[in-house]
């Protein structure tokens, strides 16, 4: 093939899903514009947003490609059931690690803006933070990750196309909206 | 290759890498912090960040795992006159041109809607253009870079390559927006 084939080929291959990925990286882009309020009350929130987004994504992925790769090998079976030990540890593993992350990245946050003498608000309020939009964002996620990678396999589509738009597309939005629900939660009405 | 699923077991597989990102992502949102106030005097700039940060991370992995693919098909040759490699890189810069800015476009549009825009709409187009432009290039330079690496650390790419770019792109997302904001605005 050309240069140009290739080229072409690629962009239209690319193009829906990027697209997809714009859309709902405005939407977040939305949620982070309305939460001035809230990045104003807690010093040193924005600084977490990225390590909070990341983690989301770094995370959830994880566990759908995980999730998607049980359903090739035929170790997981595609419906939801509390009683079967790999998807339940698999859910359980990545609930914890995503806590232990967000946890961390407010500590890690804290720690730098302090040695930096730059305004931060106390380490207790940051990590409540953290954890509280982890816990929520991951509860969501979760089920979204399960619940689309299941029905898409059983309608006949592969999982692993369907994971990384579905939670990057998401995440964020998820992310965003739970971390400013965290914030009311943990600070108060701001 | 059967993996375990054991809470232990995924925990041991994913936690160091997981903390380690944790801690270059605070590394930009270090930056973010360090233009804050800009951010929050100009609302169509903040809802510039997600997306500016996920698209450059999509843009390195779709080009990741399109070269990882004809990396494992054997068609891939890292050879500036190979068609494949330059094929998927002018993909990667178009679509980095045509999209961003829209983008910029959509995010003074949304920044209207939820309460006000401050900045004028060919200010924010030119910030997304420019950051846009920019990280395509970057995006490029660090997915050839990380896969050359695996290639030659004889590392299947498809373990290595994704998250370091995923990850390496968020950081340089905010980095050039903030040379685009410091530029432009």
């Amino acid at each position: 093939m050309s240069v140009r084939a290739v080229a072409v080929d690629a962009y239209r291959e690319a193009a829906p899903a990027l697209v997809a990925s714009v859309v709902g990286g405005l939407f977040a882009g939305a949620v982070l514009g309305g939460m001035r309020g809230q990045l104003r009350a807690v010093d040193g929130l924005l600084v977490l947003v990225p390590a909070l987004l990341a983690t989301r994504g770094n995370v959830y992925g994880a566990f759908g490609a995980r999730l998607a790769t049980g359903l090739h090998q035929g170790v997981v079976e595609p419906r939801v059931d509390t009683g079967d030990r790999r998807l339940r540890a698999a859910v359980a593993a990545a609930m914890s690690n995503g806590l232990l992350a967000s946890g961390f990245a407010a500590v890690v946050a804290y720690a730098v803006l302090t040695a930096l003498g730059e305004p931060v608000a106390g380490l207790g309020t940051l990590v409540a933070i953290a954890l509280v939009a982890g816990l929520l964002s991951g509860l969501a996620l979760t089920g979204a990750v399960v619940a689309v990678v299941f029905a898409g396999y059983r309608r006949g589509h592969n999982p692993d196309t369907i994971v990384g738009p579905l939670v990057t597309t998401t995440g964020d939005v998820f992310g965003l909206a739970f971390l400013v629900l965290a914030v009311r939660v943990v600070v108060g009405g701001v | 290759m059967r993996r375990e699923w054991t809470v232990a077991a995924i925990t041991r597989a994913t936690l160091p890498v997981l903390l380690a990102l944790t801690v270059v992502e605070v590394g930009s949102g270090l930056v973010l912090g360090s233009f804050e106030a800009t951010l929050l005097r100009y609302p169509s700039l903040l809802v510039l960040v997600p997306v500016t940060i996920g698209t450059a991370g999509n843009l390195g992995s779709i080009l990741a795992s399109r070269l990882s693919t004809a990396f494992h098909l054997g068609t891939l040759s890292f050879d500036p006159a190979d068609d494949e490699l330059s094929g998927n890189v002018v993909a990667t810069v178009t679509l980095a041109v045509t999209l961003f800015p829209v983008v910029g476009a959509g995010a003074w549009l949304l920044a209207v809607v939820t309460g006000g825009a401050a900045l004028a709409p060919e200010t924010v187009v030119a910030v997304a253009a420019l950051s846009g432009a920019s990280l395509a290039v970057l995006a490029v330079v660090v997915t050839l870079a990380a896969t050359y690496a695996a290639y030659r650390f004889e590392l299947d790419p498809d373990d290595v390559v994704i998250p370091v770019v995923t990850n390496a792109c968020d950081v340089l997302g905010v980095l050039v927006l903030f040379g685009a904001v410091e530029l432009l605005v």
